[in-house]
C-alpha cells in the first residue's frame, strides 16, 4: 500500500514539474522569426541592388550567401543552436538552417578527421534535403517537359 | 508591399513547419524534406514563380525555393537542350547556394572547434 502512494505521490510531482509545452508561443515566435529574415531578406536585395547598381535576379543570390555565410558563421562560433533551441522552425526553415545543419554536422564529427569525419558526414542532414528534391524536382519537370512537348504543341 | 508581403509569406511557411514539428512527430529534417517537395511541386505549374514575382526576398528565403530553384533550372535547359536538359541544368540556379555552404562550411571547420 505505502509504495502505492508513493508512486501516485511521484507522479503527481512529475506531472507538476513537466515543462509545458506552450504550442501557442513556439508557433508565434517561429512565425516571427520567420517573417523578419523575410522582410531582412528583402531590405537587403534593395541594399544590394542600390549600392552595388545590379539587376535583382543578381542582388537575390547575394542576398542568399549573406545568410549562409552568417548562419555558417554563427553556427560554428557556437551561439547559433541557442537561437535554433527558441525560434526552431523559424531558423531551421529558410536557408539559414540548411547552412547550420552542414556546419553543425561538419564541427560534430571533426574530432573524426577531415575524410571520414568533416567530408562523409556534411552532407548528413542536408543531404536528404538535396537527395528528395532533386528526385521530386527531376519527375515533376519530366511531367512538364512531356506536358508541354506533347500535348501544348 | 514588398516588405509586409515577405513577413507573411516568409512567416507562415515558418509558422506551418513549427505547427507540425509541434503536432505531429516529424522532425525538422522530414519537414525540411518535404517543402522541398512541395516547393519543386508548386514550381512545376509556375506557381512559386507567381509567388516570388508578388512577394520577393521573403519566397526566395525558405527551403521551398530550393525546390523551386532545382526544377526551375532543369526546366530551362531542357527547352534549350531537349529532354536531357532535365539532368544537365537541375544544378544550375542552386549552384551558388550548395557551393557557398561547402566553401564556408570547410573554412569555418578549419578554424573553430565544436562547442559543449
Amino acid at each position: 500500500m505505502g509504495d502505492n502512494m508513493v508512486n501516485k505521490r511521484y507522479e503527481e510531482i512529475v506531472a507538476k514539474n513537466k515543462p509545458k509545452e506552450d504550442k501557442f508561443k513556439y508557433a508565434l515566435t517561429a512565425f516571427f522569426v520567420g517573417g523578419l529574415l523575410g522582410v531582412l531578406g528583402e531590405t537587403l536585395i534593395r541594399v544590394y541592388i542600390y549600392f552595388f547598381n545590379i539587376s535583382r535576379n543578381d542582388a537575390s543570390t547575394y542576398m542568399i550567401i549573406t545568410f549562409i555565410f552568417f548562419a555558417s558563421l554563427f553556427t560554428a562560433l557556437g551561439f547559433f543552436d541557442k537561437l535554433v533551441a527558441k525560434a526552431k522552425a523559424g531558423l531551421l526553415i529558410p536557408i539559414t538552417g540548411f547552412a547550420h545543419s552542414m556546419t553543425s554536422a561538419a564541427l560534430d564529427y571533426k574530432h573524426e578527421g577531415p575524410i571520414y569525419g568533416i567530408g562523409s558526414n556534411v552532407f548528413k542532414l542536408a543531404g536528404s534535403v538535396i537527395f528528395y528534391g532533386v528526385v521530386s524536382a527531376w519527375f515533376f519537370g519530366l511531367i512538364r517537359y512531356l506536358w508541354e512537348v506533347l500535348i501544348c504543341s | 508591399m514588398y516588405f509586409l508581403n515577405s513577413f507573411l509569406f516568409c512567416g507562415l511557411i515558418c509558422l506551418i513547419a513549427e505547427l507540425i514539428l509541434d503536432n505531429t512527430k516529424l522532425t525538422p529534417g522530414h519537414i525540411t524534406s518535404l517543402f522541398v517537395v512541395i516547393g519543386a511541386a508548386l514550381d512545376s505549374f509556375g506557381i512559386y514563380d507567381y509567388f516570388i514575382s508578388k512577394v520577393g526576398g521573403g519566397a526566395l528565403l525558405p527551403i521551398t525555393s530550393f525546390g523551386h530553384s532545382l526544377i526551375h533550372g532543369a526546366l530551362l535547359a531542357a527547352e534549350s537542350h531537349g529532354f536531357i536538359g532535365l539532368l544537365m541544368g537541375m544544378f544550375d540556379l542552386t549552384a551558388t547556394g550548395i557551393t557557398a555552404a561547402i566553401i564556408f562550411t570547410f573554412v569555418f571547420t578549419l578554424i573553430f572547434k565544436a562547442k559543449d
